[in-house]
């Protein structure tokens, strides 16, 4: 129960943003962070049950994995992450931005959340197109098969592992969509001129959202992308 | 409906019988107790407190807080001593004798087979001697089933991935019901049989009728039929370990670890030769999978085989001595080891 | 005698007029509402519906077990009823039941708000569970599906040929609408309570909610995602889960129990939170170790994510693992146990009202603590390996969530329907009602615990002729059970229309729903309540209205 908001002098009538469930913005913004935080507490359980799966057939079959993440393209890999964690800075500088009552700087530094967010599904779709071509979606397209004959018994596993990329990427993926689409509506309204020092609380929901994503991906670069071969043997 | 048709109670017709009963006389009187308190305290209460115009707000009374601990500290300890002996019954079912009698178990959409060593075939039905412990080892061939024998208070689900092994020693001659337990599709509820505990004698004369030779003497022809043979040779020339031995031995593999050559991996082996591959081998192994190629009725005729080599090269597919199996292997540490046929 | 007595208490003159349900009027008023006492009613109506189906489903069972061969109806069919039961009433009607529909309604008017904190999210769960239902509609009209409500693999991937993929999207969907209910409810219990009420000045009803929501928020999405593998599989045929492409069945048992036995949380605690509340109200009197009650949810929410395995005993995990999670399921117990000794405890020395609610509560207690104890008979290693998947575990999880479960919201809807209705039902009918709930609830399923030690397994089309007898007690009380829960669907109904106005507290209870007028205004209050009285304190309450009368 915030009196932030009376903490700041004169009588208003109701901030036009304030719901009428709510007493003061102050207790509004509290809510909708606290909401997005147990949002997020979900998504983690929610990417811990792949991750899970992930882990058990890795470690039953670290040959396959290996071999799976000798396909993944780690210079676009690499390159994504870069491009996301330069666009969590730019996330942050907005809500910054934000609360210093800066308009101009807000609406640049979603401009560039927006575009570095793009920049990762471009990237992250050549990625698809190229595992598409080369046979590397499971299921009846799956054609891919190893150069060295005598480990074709893999394949099975290494579809697996396709499982779990397409399905985490994937996963990803569609939060970076649904990201870009948000950022979309807070620029519209950054524009216009709906944020300052006393209610900024969607921009910081927004960041706290897009941090999530960024971290996720944080996890899943090394997890697909850079699994050394176990023991001394190279089977690939 | 006559009475006698109505037990209300299970035969017990297995060493285990009597301890899983009492464990459950002895919880039906705590928790009855328990629960005829709990009851009768409320009917009291709500009788003896019910409201009057005189008391239409409850007395400030409050009881005293040291119920609180009784009442945490007393289930506590009772709880406390009901795992430890419900966990005593537990390992003695987890626990195989050693000189159980050798039966394997096949499951799948909707029946039981089960083999007995001496190459003996039954579909849902089974015959055991009485007073004599039985070990089943026992594979799904499609989805998850479960066997189960209410009057052996004993009952495992059936995997498709992997051997499981269960135990009884029946006490009591007699037919008793198999049930498949896990749900398992359309006539789920018609995979059932009868287990039949004979007398020791009834049960040779019984084991004398029809038989296609024993289990392991049919894995060896399997053994032939599918060119294991070729590599997995008498002699280290071969392109496989040599298998004369491997059966309860331990094995290195190419990584430097050690494994048990048990049931499993013997059939991971065979199935999925790249998984574990013995030390020199590989990898890759030069087998080739026998993935959705030998049925799980040949998988266990081959183990049954692989068993039979047990500890010495000279050792004939010997035929059932029923005994077999954990007692053989284990002396020598024969380092070579099995893979690819 | 003092001045005022309870029937007095009321902070505010009931509003002659204006009230939720007559501030607009419309179609439209409805299925667009953001207020949460409108999408609770929504809730009612919807899970009413999904209890029909399911109670269909469960008496064409009952119906074809009268007689030991399958002559009613086919195996598949069967099977199908079965798993339709079980979907039905658990994802459709217990795991919504009482936080969607009684803790929509109720828990903003305890905590003193005007709304949930995000009234658009609360209509979303509310179409979100419609849309999983839908599905579920869907596969009960095309054909339905015959994989158990469990799901288990390779079946349900590789075997199945009934509509599994709709199946599981529904429940996936409708997992959704309670993480999302979880999320609305933890948000507005931290940040909107009324001044003045403090985290121990709450009603017990919240506490259970809020151990509820922890448990929505943190276990179904690892049913989500599990549900999602397995279409997965089942569309491209890979191998997650199926064994013959490399997958683990047993990785899907984990995954599915490590949702579905908080699940039975989810079920279980907020019945608890009601038949605290509802005892609170008819003994007139502070629940005995409040504190103890209060944590037991927390403690029960926490411990639950911890004792999944032990649904696996017989399924191939190790020794070891089964003793642990065999001695954590033992412990579970404990805090359950601590609730009804509390229960048990407050109706000492109370004023005991034998009104419908009550009889509900004391029948809540009773049959929990029947399902409860029975609960250690599974946790008991040894003895499980004879008992799980037979009958008994069947009477055991009816006990818990029938007994316990239905029952707790039956209470919280006699309860409550004055508050949400304005109107009292009649008195008498609900109570025979009751009774008749009782009678039937243990007619059926107290021989199945007998059918179970004596070995029938569970999801049997047919059964061994010497069952017969038993099946034909549980069947004749399956009748009666119907019976009983048809009464209060008429009776509740025509209360609208028939039923004498209930005025703002027509049980003498304290609690800050009871301060507003019923049916509530729009905005629960007409004025923000300030508390100064501890939760279920009836003299402070009663100190506190004086002085308000006073000013």
């Amino acid at each position: 129960m915030s009196d932030l908001a009376f903490e700041h002098g004169e009588e208003h009538p109701p901030h036009p943003f304030l719901q009428h469930h709510f007493e003061d913005l102050g207790q509004q913004h509290e809510a909708s962070t606290l909401g997005m935080w147990a949002f997020l507490c979900t998504e983690i359980l929610f990417f811990g049950g792949v991750l899970l799966a992930y882990w058990v057939y890795r470690i039953m079959y670290p040959a396959a994995w290996a071999l799976g993440a000798e396909q993944q393209n780690t210079l676009a890999g690499g390159t994504n992450t870069l491009v996301l964690i330069v666009s969590s800075l730019t996330m942050a500088l907005a809500v910054r931005s934000a609360q210093l009552n800066n308009r101009r700087g807000t609406v640049l530094m979603l401009i560039l959340t927006l575009i570095f967010g793009t920049m990762f599904l471009g990237i992250k779709s050549y990625e698809y197109h190229a595992h598409w071509m080369e046979g590397l979606f499971p299921g009846a397209h799956w054609h891919w098969q190893p150069k060295d004959p005598a480990i074709s018994a893999l394949t099975p596993k290494v579809q697996l592992f396709m499982v779990f990329y397409w399905g985490l990427t994937g996963l990803h993926a569609l939060h970076m969509v649904i990201g870009v689409g948000l950022l979309l509506y807070i620029l519209a309204r950054a524009w216009r001129g709906d944020f300052h020092a006393e209610y900024y609380a969607p921009v910081e929901v927004m960041g706290l959202y897009w941090h999530f994503v960024d971290i996720v991906w944080i996890f899943l670069f090394p997890f697909l992308y850079l699994i050394p071969h176990v023991g001394a043997h190279h089977v690939g | 409906m006559l009475i006698a048709d109505f037990p209300l109670f299970p035969d017990q017709a297995s060493t285990m019988a009597s301890k899983v009963d009492n464990l459950y006389l002895f919880l039906i009187a705590l928790c009855g107790t328990v629960s005829v308190g709990v009851f009768l305290t409320i009917f009291y209460f709500a009788i003896k407190y019910r409201r009057r115009p005189d008391n239409e707000i409850a007395e400030d009374y409050e009881p005293p807080k040291i119920l609180e601990v009784t009442w945490i500290v007393i289930p506590s300890i009772l709880f406390l001593g009901i795992f430890v002996w419900a966990s005593w019954v537990y390992f003695q079912l987890a626990r195989v004798p050693d000189n159980s009698l050798q039966i394997y178990a096949t499951a799948k959409q909707w029946m039981w087979k089960f083999q007995h060593p001496t190459g003996q075939r039954e579909i849902n039905e089974l015959h055991v001697p009485v007073n004599r412990p039985i070990k089943i080892t026992m594979a799904s061939e499609d989805v998850i089933h479960s066997l189960y024998f209410p009057a052996f208070r004993t009952k495992m689900d059936v995997l498709p991935n992997r051997y499981r092994t269960m135990w009884f020693q029946a006490t009591k001659t007699g037919r008793y019901h198999i049930f498949c337990a896990e749900y398992c599709g359309t006539l789920h509820s018609g995979m059932v049989g009868w287990v039949d505990v004979m007398e020791p004698t009834a049960y040779q004369t019984w084991l004398a009728g029809g038989s296609e030779g024993s289990l392991a003497s049919q894995g060896e022809k399997l053994f032939q039929k599918y060119a294991c043979n070729t590599c997995h040779t008498n002699d280290a020339s071969g392109r496989g370990p040599v298998l004369i031995g491997v059966y309860g031995s331990s094995v290195m593999l190419s990584d430097n670890t050690i494994v048990p050559a048990d049931d499993n991996y013997i059939r991971e082996s065979i199935l999925n030769p790249q998984a574990k591959i013995v030390k020199g081998f590989g990898p890759p192994s030069v087998m080739p999978t026998f993935q959705g190629q030998v049925s799980e009725d040949d998988l266990l005729k081959l183990l049954a085989f692989v068993k039979s080599l047990g500890s010495t090269r000279t050792a004939a597919p010997a035929v059932a001595s029923p005994q077999s199996s954990t007692t053989t292997a284990a002396a020598q540490t024969t380092k070579e080891p099995k893979k690819k046929p | 005698m003092t001045t005022t007595t309870l029937h007095d208490v009321r902070f505010i003159e009931p509003a002659k007029t204006r009230n939720y349900l007559n501030e607009d009027y419309g179609f439209f008023s409805w299925v667009l509402t953001r207020d949460h006492k409108r999408i609770a009613i929504l809730y009612l109506i919807s899970v009413t519906i999904m209890f029909m189906v399911g109670g269909f489903f469960a008496m064409m069972m009952r119906l074809e077990l009268l007689t030991p061969e399958g002559d009613l109806l086919t195996s598949d069919t069967y099977n199908k009823f079965f798993t339709l039961h079980g979907i039905v009433m658990i994802f459709f009607f217990l795991i919504p039941s009482i936080p969607a529909v009684l803790g929509n309604f109720i828990l903003p008017l305890q905590l003193g708000a005007k709304d949930l904190a995000f009234p658009r999210i609360n209509l979303l769960s509310w179409y979100l569970y419609i849309i999983g239902a839908s599905f579920g509609t869907y596969v009960i009209i095309s054909g339905g599906v015959d994989t158990g409500w469990t799901f288990y693999t390779p079946f349900s991937t590789q075997y199945s040929n009934t509509h599994v993929f709709a199946t599981t999207l529904g429940a996936f969907i409708v997992g959704f609408s309670s993480i999302l209910t979880g999320l609305n409810f933890i948000v507005t219990t931290h940040r909107m309570r009324a001044p003045g009420l403090t985290w121990f000045r709450l009603p017990l009803n919240v506490w259970a909610l809020y151990a509820t929501s922890i448990v929505m928020l943190l276990a179904t999405p690892v049913l989500g995602i599990t549900l999602i593998m397995l279409m997965i599989e089942r569309v491209l045929h890979v191998g997650i889960f199926d064994p013959a492409l490399g997958g683990d069945p047993l990785l899907y048992q984990h995954m599915f129990w490590f949702y579905s036995h908080p699940a039975v949380y989810i079920m279980i605690l907020p019945a608890m939170g009601v038949a605290s509340d509802v005892i609170a109200a008819f003994t007139r009197k502070r629940i005995f170790g409040y504190k103890f009650v209060a944590f037991s949810s927390l403690a029960i929410a926490f411990l639950g994510f911890l004792v999944w395995a032990h649904h696996m005993f017989v399924a191939g995990i190790s020794v070891y693992s089964a003793m642990i999670f065999a001695f954590l399921s033992f412990f579970v117990a404990v805090p359950s146990a601590i609730k009804v000794f509390n229960w048990t405890a407050t109706m000492y020395r109370a004023s005991v009202s034998w009104q419908t609610p009550m009889l509900y509560a004391m029948g809540f207690i009773g049959l929990f603590t029947i399902g409860g104890v029975t609960g250690l008979f599974l946790a008991s290693l040894g003895l499980d390996v004879h008992v799980t998947d037979t009958y008994f575990v069947v009477a055991h999880f009816h006990y818990v969530m029938v007994g316990g479960a239905v029952m707790a919201y039956m209470a919280g809807l006699h309860y409550w329907w004055p508050k949400i209705t304005g109107r009292m039902y009649p008195e008498w009918w609900a109570r025979l009602a009751a009774l008749l709930i009782f009678v039937g609830f243990n007619l059926t399923f107290f021989p199945q615990f007998i059918l179970g030690y004596l070995g029938m397994p569970r999801r049997y089309h047919a059964y061994a002729p010497e069952f017969q007898v038993l099946n034909v007690l549980s069947t004749a009380g399956a009748s009666v059970l119907a019976v009983g829960y048809a009464l209060p669907l008429v009776y509740l109904l025509l209360s609208l229309k028939l039923g004498r106005p209930a005025g703002p507290n027509p049980w003498g209870a304290v609690g800050l729903e009871w301060t507003t007028s019923s049916p509530p205004p729009k905005e629960n209050f007409h004025e923000t309540p300030v508390v100064t009285w501890e939760a279920y304190d009836y003299r402070g309450m009663m100190k506190a209205m004086g002085e308000t009368q006073n000013v």
